[in-house]
């Protein structure tokens, strides 16, 4: 084998954060016309490592190597002017502007007396052609779908003639479909020209689209193979650690309807999905699935069931009856159990202790208040308990929970919404970023919920996950709802086609 | 560079930053006075001794303290729970009118009247803050301008006051009401000075408002609004109330001090009752860490530093403005400080 | 007294322009600031600085675009705080602004009082002279209400022109209203939001300085303490009713300056019958309205008040 220059090396790259140790002597080398995948569980420092190159980060040791010269690190100028570019998990897009003034941002020397929009648009139509990368140019950027906005941030990148481009979680937003689609348009780049790196931690991409795959956990490269050489079993034990087992669950008898919604509509605001004819009935003893790609309403569904939106028609029954004035407030006296997607926002008070954030619901009740009053006492042991009960871990129960983990802090949640034994619970994508460990844990504790009666709603963009835990799955797409179908008449193929909204429940 | 937070947020840190920004501020303001020629220690020396050098120094400056204790408390209130309200000034005021209006024809006694001015100032107070906060709780109104820009009108409407229906037929020709009766002056807390019952009052607010803010179940709402709205309306917490609670209660301690002010110092209401006790009160609040207990500290400083300054300057060639300049560049030291003890600075 | 009387003469068009001069370079400083995502309070302080640092530059001897430019430097070490604090350790860009409101007014005063101590009546300077173009200041009504001003007033309108230009035509505009819409976005194509926003806040924060010296050099020919008046917090106001573009905001200073130059003449010809004050308040009262009528509808800069750190999500 003649020896091949790789465009790019990492090499021995470490990163801390306070005590955490985030890459441990991490070297990767990337070789033109190679599509590389970086699998890892979540936190095994992927984003990261990627950060680094792309100059977030500042590495606290090693080197960086591009085309063999080396890159001035912490500047994401260098990398973009050394050629490399990256498509971050979250865009980086601005939505008030349309997609040219996304693009050519930063391309033009800043104090230029006029900005050349029209030679632009030109060379932007042209990639566009090339790359079968559609998009309007002069379209506002929030007014375009998920995968389009995608599209920009892969154009922004070739804009800047780059030669190694970066994916960090490119499908998380994508239809298995659209995912699809995207694995091609990324073999067409490596025709063009492009070397790539994709951060994932599912599998199934990594075997469908990948040359070669790193796997990284805990910090550090653990495998290295070429993909043909590789299985999903042999990579997921690599990335894990351990032999990953398949719960055996059994199969509960569901119990009466606890919740219903009935022909739920809302309509969207600024070019947002809205909410059409929602009919969903959950029973005790079950949990369902709401599948779907991210932003097809799944959001706004859950904002009505936590009483944090009123639906312009349609009605909420709880245990049969109508809620009649549906607030956040409301819903906690109903009984339900709400763990919310964003932790950290709306889940928490970040800036206040875990005793604050354990009453924030039931501040005005026994034990945690008498007469107005606060009664630290009680919160302290209350608090103390259910932490216990629900494994999080702190330094004290007085610590600001900004300062716990991920997996800690929607164990808090966890604690403070399952320890009153809701009838009803809404959990809105409850795993998203935590490691496998913390992801069990919360199915465990979903689980044992539906076991004791609870009727539980699972809203997730992970297929893997509600395969593993729903006893039925409805999927959302464009804001509608399909029909509930039972886990096991379903598979993977079908559900895409229903999540990208050509499913046969949609037929008009 | 990058900046982290902190893991662990202690009071030692935080007293350690505090005091350090304080003699930050002092430092700089050793410049100008090393401009205007005279040492800074002599400076400083003399703003010491006019501020307690005396049993009569002393009363000044707890005087001073006072109505800066009650605006002090109506900012770190209103702050706690993100609530802007730059408009102490005009409560202020406000109070002082409501005083005048209930309390010089009256013939109630001093314990039916005292309370009940104080009672009715801070009504006052709350409820004109309530038009600014309702305007950002239902129409997105920018509360800083609004209560900005409502002083200057409060300050306007005082001065046709004073000038027209309200002018005082025997302050030959001056422009101030009539006083307020006898039964509703406060009483002088030490004899031959001008130290009165307000300070008492204030110290006491000061601790209810500790006790409100920490122990109840109203006070944890405002922190938990204050912190994070979002996540506080997912609780179930009635957001919108709880910032109009926080209103009624801001305003109405900045209303308080010019109750106080007027009933114990002046008697009478002029347009410059106040040298800008509302504005002075933002400063309090942050050299406190807006902690209720903090404000009588902070406030005790800050009447120190105009008091002192007033002497200074009478002994050595400067402007008395340098108090204004003193306190200003503490609050902003103090912003920084506080940054501190939060979050630390790391490379990479 | 007869409103459209008042109309129809030039005396009052002039006033109007003279009186929207400050708040055009006030309110594009602060537009400036928000476009890139920091609010500066410290706009009343920073005036009042300008105000008195221009003035003093020409009392002691300077000329008068020296003090303007001397006025504009200070405005940007003003900024250069600002950025310290609100932008670089990404603090409370309310109290960080009003902090400098206090420190640029009491500032001002106590250096006003230390090198003019004995002064009881404000000394006075020789301001700039109305201007007189060949040609353009002789074109009825246009030239005496617009090029008869002083070349300060050409100046701000020129700015509306350049601000104009510069933050839809350029390159520099584009990443500067990206900075206050995404930061992200601008992080992620290498270009700085530090430096970005902080020379966003500089360039604002020397207009604003600019607009108070010419109260002092070109309105007025004396300085006098408290002399910015709230204007400050006008050009606040000014900005949300301009939803954060150049010619509306011209057009928002020009309206309310003329609603000013109305009740000004009002007040003179109404004599006592209503109160003087409330017209003085009216002009408060009018931006408190203005607001509210915009803020409903108002497309704030997304990332406004937001802090940016590298690193953070």
């Amino acid at each position: 084998m003649p020896m091949i220059k790789p465009v790019l090396s990492l090499s021995n790259i470490t990163k801390t954060f306070g005590r955490v140790l985030a890459n441990d002597q991490v070297s990767l080398d990337l070789f033109p016309g190679e599509i590389v995948a970086l699998l890892g569980e979540n936190g095994a420092g992927k984003t990261t490592l990627m950060s680094i190159l792309f100059g977030h980060y500042l590495a606290d040791q090693g080197e960086i190597l591009v085309r063999g010269k080396a890159l001035a690190q912490g500047s994401p100028r260098a990398a973009l002017s050394a050629g490399v570019g990256m498509v971050h998990q979250h865009f980086t897009l601005a939505g008030n502007m349309s997609v040219l003034d996304n693009v050519i941002l930063g391309t033009e020397p800043l104090w230029g007396l006029k900005t050349r929009r029209r030679k632009a648009c030109k060379k932007l139509e042209g990639l566009m052609k090339q790359f079968g990368l559609k998009v309007d140019p002069h379209a506002q950027v929030s007014a375009l779908s998920v995968g389009e906005q995608q599209r920009v941030e892969i154009l922004k990148v070739l804009y800047r003639d780059a030669s190694i481009l970066i994916l960090d979680e490119p499908t998380a937003v994508l239809t298995p479909q659209e995912a699809d689609h995207l694995f091609a348009t990324l073999n067409q780049l490596v025709k063009g020209g492009l070397s790539i790196i994709f951060i994932t931690h599912k599998m199934r991409e990594v075997m469908a689209a990948s040359h070669r795959c790193v796997v990284l956990r805990q910090g550090r490269v653990v495998h290295e193979t070429p993909t043909r050489d590789t299985s999903p079993e042999d990579l997921a034990r690599h990335m894990v650690g351990q032999e990953v087992e398949k719960k055996a669950r059994q199969k509960l008898i569901p119990g009466n309807e606890v919740l219903s919604l009935k022909n739920i509509s809302l309509s969207g605001t600024a070019g947002k999905t809205g909410l059409e004819h929602l009919d969903l009935d959950l029973r005790g003893s079950e949990i369902l699935g709401i599948a779907g790609v991210s932003g097809n309403g799944q959001s706004l569904l859950a904002d009505i069931i936590c009483g944090m939106t009123l639906p312009d028609k349609g009605d909420i029954l709880v245990h049969g009856s109508p809620m009649a004035g549906p607030s956040p407030g409301a819903m906690v006296r109903a009984g339900l159990g709400r763990v919310p997607d964003d932790r950290t926002s709306t889940g928490l008070i970040a800036d206040m202790n875990l005793m604050e954030n354990m009453a924030s619901e039931t501040y005005k009740k026994m034990p945690f208040s008498r007469f107005g009053l606060l009664n630290f006492k009680a919160m302290e042991k209350e608090t103390a308990t259910r932490v216990k009960h629900f494994d999080v871990r702190c330094p004290g129960l007085n610590t600001v929970v900004r300062n716990l983990s991920g997996g800690n802090m929607q164990k808090l949640i966890l604690a403070r919404e399952l320890s009153g034994k809701p009838g009803i619970i809404l959990a809105n994508q409850p795993t998203w970023g935590l490691d496998v460990g913390a992801t069990a844990y919360v199915h465990d504790r979903l689980l044992e919920a539906a076991q004791n009666g609870a009727g539980v709603i699972l809203i997730s963009e992970d297929l893997d996950e509600l395969f593993l835990v729903a006893d039925r799955i409805q999927v959302m797409s464009q804001g509608h709802l399909s029909p509930a179908m039972d886990i096991d008449d379903v598979d993977r193929e079908a559900l895409g086609l229903i999540m990208a909204g050509q499913g046969e429940t949609h037929a008009h | 560079m990058r900046i982290e937070p902190r893991e662990n947020q202690s009071l030692g840190r935080l007293i350690l930053a505090l005091f350090l920004a304080v003699a930050a501020a002092l430092s700089v303001c050793s410049l100008l006075i090393l401009w205007s020629g005279a040492s800074p220690v002599q400076g400083w020396l003399l703003m010491v001794k006019g501020a307690l050098g005396s049993k009569f120094a002393i009363s000044e400056t707890l005087t001073r303290a006072t109505p800066l204790i009650f605006t002090g408390l109506a900012a770190a209130v209103a702050f706690k729970a993100k609530l802007w309200n730059i408009g102490g000034e005009g409560q202020f005021y406000l109070g002082a009118c409501m005083a005048i209006l209930l309390g010089t024809d009256t013939g109630l006694s001093a314990w039916a009247l005292i309370p009940w001015l104080f009672v009715a100032g801070a009504l006052a107070g709350g409820l004109f803050l309530l038009v600014p906060t309702l305007l950002k709780t239902h129409m997105n109104v920018d509360e800083v301008v609004t209560t900005l820009l409502l002083n200057f009108v409060v300050l306007l409407f005082v001065n046709w006051l004073v000038f027209g229906p309200w002018k005082d037929p025997m302050s030959m020709g001056w422009p101030q009401s009539a006083p307020v009766v006898d039964a509703a002056a406060l009483p002088v807390l030490l004899a031959k000075t001008r130290l009165h019952l307000g300070f008492v009052l204030g110290v006491g607010a000061a601790v209810l408002v500790w006790l409100f803010m920490e122990r109840t179940v109203w006070g944890f709402e405002i922190r938990a609004v204050g912190h994070n709205p979002n996540a506080s309306r997912f609780a179930g917490m009635p957001v919108n109330a709880v910032i109009v609670r926080t209103a009624l209660i801001s305003g109405g301690l900045a209303a308080m001090a010019g109750v106080s002010e007027l009933l114990g110092v002046k008697g009478y209401l002029t347009t410059d009752l106040s040298p800008g006790f509302g504005y002075t009160g933002i400063v309090v609040a942050m050299l406190a860490a807006l902690h209720p207990l903090g404000v009588v500290a902070s406030a005790l400083f800050v009447a120190m530093i105009y008091i002192g300054a007033d002497s200074m300057s009478r002994a050595i060639n400067i402007s008395n403005y340098i108090a204004d300049v003193t306190t200003a560049v503490s609050l902003l030291a103090v912003l920084c400080a506080l940054f501190f003890t939060k979050y630390r600075i790391r490379r990479g | 007294m007869d409103i459209l009387q008042l109309f129809l003469e030039t005396g009052f068009w002039v006033a109007m322009v003279r009186m929207a001069t400050p708040l055009i370079f006030g309110t594009l400083g602060e537009l400036i600031c928000e476009r890139a995502g920091v609010v500066n309070l410290g706009i009343e302080g920073i005036m009042a600085a300008g105000c008195m640092g221009g003035w003093m530059w020409v009392f002691l001897g300077g000329s008068l675009w020296g003090g303007i430019v001397f006025a504009a430097c200070i405005g940007i070490a003003f900024g250069m705080l600002h950025s310290l604090f609100a932008v670089y350790l990404g603090l409370s860009q309310h109290v960080s602004g009003l902090g400098l409101t206090m420190l640029g007014s009491s500032l001002s005063a106590f250096v006003f009082r230390m090198l003019l101590p004995k002064a009881t009546t404000p000394p006075k300077i020789v301001p700039f002279a109305p201007l007189d173009l060949p040609v353009l200041s002789h074109i009825p009504f246009l030239g005496e209400v617009v090029f008869s001003q002083t070349a300060l007033t050409l100046l701000a309108f020129a700015m509306v022109i350049i601000v104009a230009y510069i933050l839809f035509k350029t390159p520099l505009g584009l990443a500067l209203r990206m900075v206050g819409e995404n930061p992200m976005a601008v992080e992620a194509q290498g270009l700085s939001v530090l430096g970005l926003r902080t020379a966003a806040v500089c360039a604002g924060s020397a207009m604003m300085a600019v607009g108070g010296a010419f109260l002092t050099l070109s309105a007025f020919d004396a300085y006098y303490i408290g002399m910015v008046n709230g204007r400050g917090w006008i050009c606040i106001a000014l900005v949300v009713f301009s939803s954060w573009k150049p010619y509306k905001a011209l057009l928002g200073c020009l309206l309310f300056a003329a609603f000013d130059a109305v009740q000004m003449r009002v007040q003179q010809q109404a004599g006592m019958a209503i109160p003087y004050q409330l017209y003085l308040a009216l002009p408060y009262i009018f931006s408190i309205i203005a607001l509210i009528i915009m803020s409903r509808k108002a497309a704030y800069p997304k990332a406004l008040l937001i802090p940016f750190r590298k690193g953070e999500r």
